[in-house]
């Protein structure tokens, strides 16, 4: 990968197209991952800064936002000395020399103006285009190969759909070329090449370039010109299944027809005789991967991101150190167990804080089973397990009680002139009528994605297999043995084996929103985007199934049989619960049942206030019950681009008990997976927790990172003016690119700080565990992610650092302490800082 | 009752004026001062609307000041209301009203929050004047407030290129309709030797006498109103500029290219009825260009798969029809289909995001594999024919370039000679030579005069094409415009009695902005070490935003908009040229629109477009 090689090789340029492009899906399979996926190999801010110089990314925050969190106190003077002293002078620690030193550089990251543009490498080569012919090649080109591309791959906005099926990219456009009465092209020679269609990719492109050592460069440059729209042919090409109506395209096809079209626009603009671009150029660009080389700026961007994450992390970590055992052998009034998500933690927070004697957990929501999930009536089936995961079940939804709803304005008829007339007669008024009462009284309406409806609460789930029945080549349910052993993991995972409480609520969660083309990012993540109803429901019936309580006995966990679990979902919009199969309960448990969801009641508002502080246009200090309607609201409103943050803030994720948090206020920005170090002495369960946690949390965590750093070229930009295309992506307009990462709503008030795993365990088995599987010591060891151990004997915390932990000494002793932190919410809009409760 | 007209037109210009001057950190009360203006109108276009209907529907006119006053001229302004004015206005109202309470929450937070909220209500003032004018000039006044709103919103996110190109595609098009309007503006006044107002044009009598005696000045103007219409509604061949215009936040694409300003070429249509009722020729010529554009607009329609575009080329189809129902007379039926429209297309804007919840859903549970359908090789190539043409959207985008503007692009080798030397050292004493000419009349005899004018606004027409093909130098492309005017100035001397006083008029603005806007220029080359050339877009409003609205200010000033004297001078200009003089008004009018597309060129290439989301631009890391 270091140099280019000299010799054309479509497959291998092809693959590493493919590495370095955007690999976002379609809308609806919007999954989180790292957005510089590509450098992963390479060292965090190694990585970061070829990026920059390669394809002109920000990836930092700009030196005068850094300067600026500076001044207001949000990065602290002690960690930025201790950053400069351990990053440049670590050799000298301690001498003279080095606290000269400390202080020049000190000047020099406060200080010191600095010209920081970056011209990138990409785009150099192909720019001579304009410089020599003076024609602007995207202009001319872009537009129409976008609209050809979102013809062709349009998945329902087309009234005429695209006339050919079932022929791939190339040759769809090939048979329409063939209709001898118009052209795709201007000029005679390209529509030749493409009838003829015996010329490979290096015969266009020996046309258009000439010198065989320039077309890898080329190729990139072209297709970075557009990244959103090669990035989502290159997932079309290697996952078919996101569309559902499948279409066959490659990124050899999209560059085919792309130079062919470039040949065109030049045969127009010059004439048959001009010269390829590798003649017209004198000077060679700089190769694009070749070596990086450092500059102070760099630096000095690099001290600053350390120092902002410490500022935050020292008081995390001192926070951590200080925390206790919590006194054993309460009796449990229930438990409830929860997705690891950040939005879950503050919810599990006032639980436990009302009522005290409740105990919560957090495991990754699609609990442990994996499967396929198809709702009655529906032609396909989701995926509600993580999205690297094939699952061979398949759960059926039957007996749907509610019936879709469906809105006329979204009728392709008044798009036609005759319909259209009448409709817009009849119709438009009632347009009139209903955008007033949605604008002053919004409310769930067909356009909504309801997280509840997902799932109809009254119909019923085929969950157990008889007679290894299969469906759609997947079998149906699940069989005893293997509901056992899912069940038994997901306790043993959390630590839960034992002091089972009468209920045990498995609370997956969904989110709701309206007007929002980036909904599937809003639901759960571990259920690949879809709300996680399903996957709570059928744990729950698993884990209430005699027979696997029979089974889960014999093997030493033993669930007593007073115990009920009950399937419910969290709609993390509007702070809402619906419980499932509540029919289930009775006798003594439903007063039980009745107390426990004044509990939650109660947890949800306070949820919902604690939530409202960060939206500008509600007032947090109103009464709580006004205040939880006003959030419901927000959800259902078509004017309001921010119905919740989302992962917004996520800054930690944390496995061990819950009493490693118990007394610490985090505001809203960890990621909790509950883990118990005696349960698993040598790490097993551990290994599976951060290999999910690690590429998920990981990849929200990045996503947003580099969304928020850099909101142009690796966000979506502001969501204000983006026009859905084939419903399969967002543009700005009719005529620009697609835009993938997330909008600048989602990001606007998150810091960009690496997240921090803190795991409770021994050091070393935590060292041999991360070991263990490459992919996931990727993360760690590169320094994507950061990575903390508490010891749970010795209390002592430890830092992961170019292979080893080592001692962390917090430079702050201990948090600021508050008793109540009812001031912090209603007054504070930024981050919270690490609050030591109680 | 007739004063509170005046209402309608001070409330939005009152809550826009407040809303310049609220700083930008205020959200809140910028929202609120939006709010309270287009609220309060809303409430008093309804309870004016009732007391008018109670009185039974009258037709009222109220003259107001004249602006500009001469022997032979006046330009005055004059209100008019009837039925299609009160349509208009209670739509617009309603509209406006329920577009801003949405924005207030939806821009939360966007930079421009404040922008917005002045074009706006900029936009709303226009509107207002547009469908409450009485004469074509008060029209005018409202009709380039539009056009300015217009840019303003489609450039919203102005550092974008995308946006900045498609605000000048659809201003060049905007000013071909203005352009019409200020022929028909010419003409007319030739036609009744005063400043007619559209309460005289609906007396059949009056009109029916003047045009028996000159049917062709008749079709002339009422061509003219076509086009003008036609270019403002998106009919053929202006329509391909709609979807392009999508660039904005969605509400203001809703309430501008789905409803309000898009239908104002309808409005103009409704209001000129009477005028072109009886000229058959031109009613089947406005129904055959809506009939076309209905048929090629919803076949275009049919094959987007961008949501926005889709509900454009919908809503130009229906506007074509409601044409059809203009030229055939059934007015009432018109304002109706009007209204539905707009409010129709303004909720399917609002809602789109929602579609793809909505059509997913849809797809998952009634999804079939489409067949392959069997038929004739030759319907085959037909359908594959017709919707590649319908993807090529008939060729409408390109169709205003390949007639307009590759003729002016192939005439820069031709013009090469205007160079800064040239233009210093031969055109500017040139000019002083000529205006010597043209006040010591004697010189000069009729025949030399009647070619000298043509030639001389020939001169001014090179100047501005120059200026439009420019490359390098901005303030070269400057000085061209401010001497074009000089020379269209010199060559209406040749032309006519032309009096000192009236090109002051003209000139005085020219003038002033011409000075300011080269200063601006010029400061800013002098913070830029890589120059301002106009071979790119430079995106400076990010560092100069007090010199870039000044610059602006400018533009508007130079291309003739109602800021400064020379917009009644662009008026007197014409009513110098008789009516039998086309060549001459032909080479003024074109001037005229070139010089406006290229001022609008300057600005946006030296302020706006640099897109930092092109791998080209450079990434700031300090800042």
């Amino acid at each position: 990968m270091d140099s280019n090689t000299i010799f054309f090789d479509e497959h291998a340029v092809i693959h590493r197209l493919q590495h370095y492009l955007p690999s976002q899906a379609a809308l609806k399979d919007f999954v989180h991952h790292n957005t510089l996926h590509a450098f992963q190999h390479d060292k965090f801010h190694e990585a970061l800064q070829k990026a920059s110089t390669i394809f002109g990314y920000k990836t930092y925050l700009s030196l005068d936002e850094f300067r600026a969190y500076y001044r207001a106190g949000k990065i602290r003077e002690d960690i930025l000395e201790k950053v400069i002293a351990e990053q440049q002078w670590a050799a000298l620690q301690g001498t003279a020399a080095a606290a000269a030193a400390v202080s020049r550089w000190k000047d020099k990251v406060l200080h010191q103006p600095y010209e920081g543009t970056i011209g990138p490498r990409i785009g150099q080569l192909r720019e001579n285009w304009k410089s020599s012919c003076k024609i602007s090649l995207d202009k001319v080109v872009h537009p129409f190969l976008f609209r050809l591309l979102s013809t062709y791959l349009d998945q329902g906005i087309l009234i005429w759909p695209f006339p050919i099926t079932g022929k791939s990219f190339l040759e769809a456009m090939r048979e329409l070329e063939q209709n001898k009465l118009t052209s795709i092209f201007k000029t005679k020679r390209a529509h030749k090449l493409l009838l003829e269609g015996n010329s490979t990719l290096k015969d266009l492109l020996t046309i258009l370039i000439g010198s065989e050592e320039l077309f890898e460069q080329y190729l990139f440059d072209q297709q970075f010109a557009h990244p959103g729209w090669s990035g989502l042919v290159s997932v079309i090409e290697r996952q078919p299944e996101t569309l559902l109506d499948p279409r066959q395209i490659s990124l050899h096809d999209l560059m085919y027809l792309e130079l062919l079209l470039e040949i065109d626009a030049l045969d127009n603009k010059l004439g048959s005789r001009w010269k390829p671009l590798g003649r017209l150029i004198d000077k060679k660009p700089d190769p694009l991967f070749a070596p990086v080389t450092d500059t102070e700026l760099q630096q000095v961007l690099k001290i600053w991101q350390e120092a902002f994450e410490w500022s935050y992390f020292d008081d995390v970590l001192s926070g951590i150190r200080l925390a206790h055992e919590r006194t054993p052998g309460d009796n449990k009034s229930f438990q409830a167990i929860f997705c690891i998500d950040d939005r879950e933690y503050s919810l599990r927070r006032y639980i436990e804080s009302i009522d005290r004697q409740s105990e919560t957990f957090g495991t990754p929501g699609f609990f442990g089973v994996e499967f396929f999930f198809k709702p009655e009536g529906g032609k396909f089936s989701t995926k509600a397990c993580p999205a690297p995961v094939t699952p061979k079940y398949l759960i059926k939804e039957v007996a749907r009680k509610n019936s879709r709803q469906t809105d006329a304005h979204y009728a392709k008829h008044a798009h036609m002139p005759l319909q259209g007339w009448l409709i817009s007669q009849t119709l438009g008024f009632w347009s009139a009528f209903k955008l007033f009462v949605n604008i002053f009284k919004p409310s769930v309406s067909p356009a909504t994605a309801y997280s509840f409806q997902h799932m109809d609460k009254h119909a019923r789930l085929i969950i157990e297999n008889k007679d290894g029945q299969t469906e759609d080549g997947l079998q149906l349910g699940f069989t005893v043995p293997e509901m056992a052993l899912r069940v038994g993991n997901m306790f043993r995972s959390i630590g839960l084996v034992k002091d089972f409480a009468p209920f045990v609520y498995i609370v997956g969660h969904g989110a709701s929103s309206v007007n929002n083309t980036h909904y599937a990012g809003y639901d759960c993540g571990a259920c690949c985007g879809r709300p996680g109803a399903v996957n709570a429901r059928t744990f729950s019936f698993m884990a209430n199934h005699p027979e696997v309580r029979a089974m889960l006995k014999s093997e030493g966990l033993e669930i007593p049989e007073t115990t009920l679990f009950l399937g419910s979902m969290h709609d993390t919009t509007r702070d809402e619960i619906e419980y499932y199969d509540e029919e289930v309960i009775t006798g003594a448990h439903a007063d039980l049942h009745a107390q426990n969801k004044q509990v939650f009641e109660k947890a949800l508002a306070l949820n919902a206030k604690e939530r409202s502080r960060r939206f500008d246009t509600v007032d947090t200090s109103k009464p709580l019950p006004q205040l939880h309607e006003e959030v419901k609201r927000r959800s259902v409103s078509l004017f309001e681009p921010r119905p919740e943050l989302n992962h917004a803030t996520n800054a930690l994720c944390i496995i061990g008990r819950g009493s490693l948090t118990q007394s610490l206020f985090l505001d809203r920005r960890p990621f909790m997976n509950s883990y118990d170090y005696r349960v698993d002495p040598t790490g097993k369960y551990l290994l599976t927790i951060l290999n999910a946690a690690a590429p998920v949390c990981g990849g929200i965590n990045l996503e947003y990172y580099f969304s928020r750093v850099d909101n142009e070229k690796l966000g979506a930009g502001t969501k204000l003016p983006h026009n859905v295309v084939g419903l399969i992506g967002v543009a700005n307009g009719v005529e620009g690119d697609l835009r993938p990462g997330l909008p600048s709503q989602m990001i606007e008030v998150h810091d960009p700080v690496r997240i921090m795993f803190v795991v409770e365990h021994f050091p070393e088995v935590v060292l041999q565990t991360i070991q263990k599987n490459l992919a996931t010591y990727e993360w760690f060891i590169n320094e994507w992610v950061l990575l903390a151990v508490k010891d749970p004997k010795t209390g002592e915390v430890y830092c992961f650092k170019d292979g080893a932990f080592d001692p962390y000494k917090a430079l702050h002793a201990t948090p600021e302490a508050a008793e109540d932190v009812t001031a912090y919410i209603e007054k504070y809009q930024d981050n919270i800082p690490v609050l030591l409760t109680k | 009752m007739e004063l509170s007209i005046h209402l309608f037109i001070l409330l939005p210009v009152l809550g826009f004026l407040i809303s310049l001057l609220i700083p930008a950190k205020k959200e809140e009360l910028i929202s609120k001062v939006a709010f309270t203006t287009v609220g309060l109108s809303l409430l008093s276009s309804m309870v004016f609307i009732g007391l008018w209907l109670v009185k039974g529907l009258p037709d009222l006119n109220i003259r107001d000041f004249s602006l500009y006053k001469s022997i032979n001229y006046d330009f005055f302004i004059d209100f008019y209301f009837d039925k299609v004015s009160a349509v208009y206005l209670l739509v617009g109202a309603v509209l406006t009203f329920l577009v801003t309470v949405y924005s207030r929450y939806y821009l939360h937070r966007e930079s421009g929050y404040k922008r917005f909220f002045n074009t706006i209500l900029f936009f709303y003032t226009g509107y207002n004047i547009t469908v409450l004018a009485g004469n074509f000039e008060t029209l005018f006044i409202g009709w380039e407030i539009l056009g300015i709103s217009s840019f303003l919103l489609i450039a919203f996110y102005r550092q974008r290129y995308l946006p900045v190109k498609n605000a000048i595609k659809v201003f060049t098009i905007y000013r071909i309709g203005d352009v019409g309007i200020l022929l028909a503006m010419w003409m007319s006044h030739h036609l009744w030797h005063e400043n007619i107002t559209f309460q005289k044009l609906a007396n059949y009598e009056l009109v029916h006498h003047y045009l028996q005696a000159h049917s062709s000045i008749g079709i002339f103007i009422s061509l003219m109103i076509l086009i003008a219409a036609a270019a403002k509604s998106a009919q053929l061949p202006f329509s391909a500029w709609l979807p392009r215009a999508m660039e904005g936040p969605t509400p203001s694409s809703a309430i501008f290219y789905g409803s309000l300003s898009v239908h104002i070429g309808a409005f103009l249509l409704l209001r000129t009825f009477p005028f072109w009722e009886h000229q058959l020729l031109i009613r089947w010529l406005i129904a055959g260009v809506g009939l076309l554009t209905a048929l090629a607009a919803s076949l275009i329609a049919r094959v987007q798969s961008t949501v926005k575009s889709q509900i454009a080329y919908a809503s130009a189809a229906q506007i074509g029809i409601i044409f059809m129902e203009i030229a055939a007379g059934w007015d009432i039926l018109a304002l109706v289909h009007f209204a539905g429209n707009a409010f129709l297309r303004t909720y399917q804007l609002l809602i789109s995001p929602s579609v793809v919840t909505y059509l997913i859903r849809e797809q998952f549970y009634n999804y079939t594999p489409r067949k392959q359908t069997i038929e004739s090789a030759f319907g085959k190539r037909l359908r594959y024919a017709l919707y590649l043409l319908s993807i090529k959207e008939w060729h409408l985008d390109s169709v205003i370039f390949t007639f307009f503007f590759s003729p002016l692009k192939k005439i820069r080798r031709a013009i090469n000679f205007l160079t800064l030397r040239n233009v210093l050292f031969f055109f500017v004493p040139l000019y002083v030579l000529g205006l010597s000419f043209a006040y010591t009349q004697q010189h000069l005899s009729q025949e030399i005069k009647d070619v000298l004018a043509p030639v001389v606004a020939f001169l001014a027409l090179l100047m501005v094409a120059k200026a439009y093909n420019e490359r390098s130098s901005s303030r070269l492309a400057w000085l061209l415009i401010v001497l074009a005017h000089f020379f269209v100035d010199l060559s209406i001397s040749f032309n006519d009695e032309f009096n000192l006083k009236e090109a002051a008029v003209y000139l005085s603005g020219v003038v002033i902005s011409g000075i300011v806007g080269y200063i601006c220029l010029h400061e800013v080359k002098a913070f830029e070490h890589h120059g301002i050339g106009l071979n790119q877009f430079h995106g400076l409003i990010r560092r100069y935003r007090s010199i870039a609205f000044v610059f602006l200010l400018c533009c508007l000033g130079l291309a003739g908009f109602p800021i400064t004297t020379t917009f009644f001078g662009e008026d007197i200009i014409l009513t110098h040229i008789h009516e039998n003089q086309v060549l001459l008004a032909f080479l003024v009018a074109l001037t005229f629109i070139i010089n406006g597309i290229a001022v609008i060129r300057i600005y946006a290439r030296v302020f706006l477009g640099a897109n930092s989301r092109s791998f080209l631009t450079q990434s700031d890391l300090t800042a």
